[in-house]
């Protein structure tokens, strides 16, 4: 009765010059396998959440992507090309940023962290870099705390600030690892506005998501993945009960498959 | 003498010595600043160890192939090699085996200073040995500084300073988020290697003034120091460079007064007597400012809680609120409020119903965030602002 609908080759496989594209790629920490041999494929334009149980691999598959861990073996293009040549259209918020909070940097530092491209080794920071960096806080409602050391934060407003530093760099892929966990839901409204407006603007947006709840109204696209790819495809067709129960197992209540896949009939 | 000696008037040794470690402390001071801040301080401690048996070993070569064995070049060169060993064994030992970088910079720090220290009790035995004072090494001295010297540490201590300053964003942004910069293509690994080997080069070109055992306050203490000063990184880098530079000017003046006076352990003197002041009056991070702080936060608070009090007629309790209230002239000392009391205790309460809504508004979340509970409401919103609460306190049935 398990029957595990694997998402037909969708036409976008092939587009060789997709924002990402993953294949076979595993990750191993140690002899241990915490991706495996997974294939995926993003399309331009659109919101795509990864969803999985914990330790499902979610955040190891966007570190890898990233070049943050290596791969075992697999193959990742970033529009068409590799990473090296990429990167700077890439933006990366982690599920924890793992950073020295007394380090002496206030909360405008850390967005001016996001130009660092543009700044250079010796740039010196300029008026228009100062009101950029402003309008990237003004976006996720932090404008105000833009002089305050950034351990004095909450960590909703932690977070926050590096999605900041992240619009700062004008990406056109953004990778979010959890950018909902841990906020209060004006932030989660705040920030999916945010994200909704770069989808407006034509950019890429994948996120690591845990709310089976929200994900139609937030997402297009999902990516199920427990080590190995489950399913992938657009919400309404992938996120069913069949999906669901491949990919978490016994660690969904029955009732809350249920509900979920019956949501919107 | 010390104001001589301040002033350069000491004589030419004297003043070499003084204005070579002012800008061996400034370079010091910058470098160890990113050392600090990725939280690598101890590392500069095995890298300083770990130049002993370079220096004897340069000595002892220098003299088997006939030379009198004390160019400073030669020491030097060799220093630097055993240090880059060090170096790499810690990177090794951590890489490789189970043990945390504090296990590995222990074991490497006590192997090699210990051989070294074994190789000058031998050059000590050799007539070309005794009077080469590679003891003065150790911790420092002033005694007998050549012209080409001096051009070594300032020419090594300039290379640094450029260096440093060059690098000092990618620096700054690996030491913050490490994850970050690699996730942006920084090469984490090589940058990290760079640093080390600034701070190597300050160890090597400062064995002269400052020693090896003691070159790792002159690394540290600045930034330290520094960082109780401000929350921007930048201005740590700069002001920990000051204190360095200021630090190593002074003590090596002080030394320079009295013969036996050894450098590195007066300029560490020096620069934590700049340390305790920083600490007691720095004006956010410092004990006096944060003391002072709290004194004042602490009235404010118990006057709030007495005009609260007040406005509601419940009894004052604290022997404290009483006196403060009284000596504002708010209430008589058996506790019940004069007019002028009342009328602030009434706006106090005000005040508090408007923090409350305020509070609960996500609109006001900056201003909610500044709420201590003491604070008058329109220091922190305009008065448009304060209207519009006082709109939702009004349309909220009580
Ligand atoms: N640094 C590490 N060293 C060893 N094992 C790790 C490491 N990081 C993750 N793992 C293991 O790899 C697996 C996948 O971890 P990952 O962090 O990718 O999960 P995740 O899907 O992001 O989970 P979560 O929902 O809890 O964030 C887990 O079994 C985890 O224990
Ligand atoms: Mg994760």
């Amino acid at each position: 009765m398990l029957r595990v609908v694997q998402s037909q080759a969708n036409d976008t496989t092939a587009d060789p010059a997709a924002p990402l594209s993953i294949r076979g790629l595993t990750v191993s920490y140690g002899q241990k396998p915490a991706v495996f041999s997974v294939d995926f494929t993003a399309r331009a334009g659109r919101m795509t959440a990864i969803v999985g149980p914990n330790g499902a691999g979610k955040s190891t598959l966007l570190k890898a992507v990233l070049g943050i861990e290596t791969a075992v073996a697999g193959q990742v293009r970033v529009f068409g090309a590799d990473l090296s040549m990429q990167r700077h259209r890439v933006a990366y918020v982690p599920q924890r940023a793992s950073v020295d909070w007394d380090f002496p940097t206030r909360v405008i530092d850390v967005v001016l962290g996001g130009l660092y491209r543009e700044l250079g080794l010796l740039g010196r920071v300029r008026k228009h870099h100062m009101d950029y960096a402003r309008d990237c806080l003004s976006r996720v409602g932090m404008e105000e705390f833009e002089g305050r050391q950034i351990g004095q934060l909450s960590g909703g407003q932690q977070q926050r600030v590096f999605l900041a530093r992240a619009l700062a760099q004008n990406a056109d892929l953004y990778l979010l690892d959890e950018p909902f966990a841990g906020v209060d839901a004006a932030t989660e409204r705040a920030i999916v506005a945010v994200l909704k407006g770069l989808k407006a603007e034509g950019r890429t947006v994948i996120v690591v998501h845990h709310d089976l709840s929200t994900l139609r109204d937030y997402f297009d696209d999902v990516w199920l993945i427990s080590t190995r790819r489950v399913a992938e495809g657009p919400v309404k067709e992938v996120f069913t009960e069949a999906n669901l129960r491949a990919t978490y197992g016994g660690r969904l209540a029955p009732a809350q498959i249920d509900m979920l896949s019956r949501q919107d009939g | 003498m010390l104001v001589d000696a301040l002033f350069l008037q000491m004589g030419y040794n004297a003043t070499l010595v003084t204005l070579g470690a002012g800008l061996l402390g400034f370079a010091a001071g910058i470098s160890g600043t990113f050392l600090f801040l990725r939280n690598r301080a101890l590392l500069s401690d095995a890298i300083s160890h770990a130049t002993l048996p370079g220096v004897a070993l340069a000595f002892l070569l220098m003299v088997a192939l006939g030379g009198d064995g004390r160019s400073l070049p030669g020491l030097l060169a060799g220093s630097a090699v055993s240090a880059l060993l060090g170096l790499l064994c810690v990177n090794a030992l951590v890489r490789h085996t189970r043990l945390n970088e504090d296990a590995a910079i222990g074991a490497v720090l006590s192997v090699f200073f210990g051989f070294g220290v074994v190789l000058l009790t031998v050059i000590q035995t050799l007539p070309q040995g005794r009077q080469a004072g590679l003891e003065s090494f150790l911790l420092g001295s002033t005694a007998a500084m050549l012209w080409a010297d001096a051009l070594i540490i300032a020419g090594g201590g300039a290379a640094v300073v450029v260096l440093a300053l060059l690098f000092r964003r990618p620096f700054l942004l690996v030491a913050f988020d490490a994850a970050y910069a690699r996730a942006r293509g920084l090469p984490v690994a090589r940058l990290d290697l760079l640093m080390m080997g600034l701070v190597m080069a300050i160890t090597v070109v400062g064995l002269k003034i400052v020693g090896l055992i003691l070159v790792v306050a002159l690394l540290i203490v600045p930034p330290v120091t520094a960082r109780l000063w401000t929350d921007v990184a930048a201005r740590v880098v700069w002001l920990s460079g000051i204190f360095g530079a200021s630090a190593a000017y002074v003590g090596a003046a002080i030394s320079a007064t009295a013969p036996d006076l050894p450098t590195g352990p007066i300029i560490v003197l020096v620069s934590f007597v700049v340390f305790v002041v920083s600490l007691l009056l720095a004006p956010s991070r410092g004990v006096l400012a944060a003391w002072l702080r709290y004194r004042r936060f602490q009235k404010r608070i118990h006057i709030r809680q007495g005009l609260l009090a007040l406005a509601q007629g419940h009894p004052i309790y604290e022997r404290l609120t009483l006196r403060l209230l009284v000596a504002a002239g708010w209430a008589r000392g058996d506790g019940v409020a004069t007019d002028d009391g009342m009328g602030y205790a009434a706006r106090a309460l005000r005040d508090e119903a408007r923090w409350t809504a305020l509070r609960t508004d996500n609109r006001f979340e900056a201003a909610a965030a500044m709420y201590d509970g003491v604070r008058d409401i329109d220091t922190v919103l305009t008065s448009d602002q304060i209207a519009e609460i006082d709109r939702r306190i009004a349309e909220t049935p009580a």
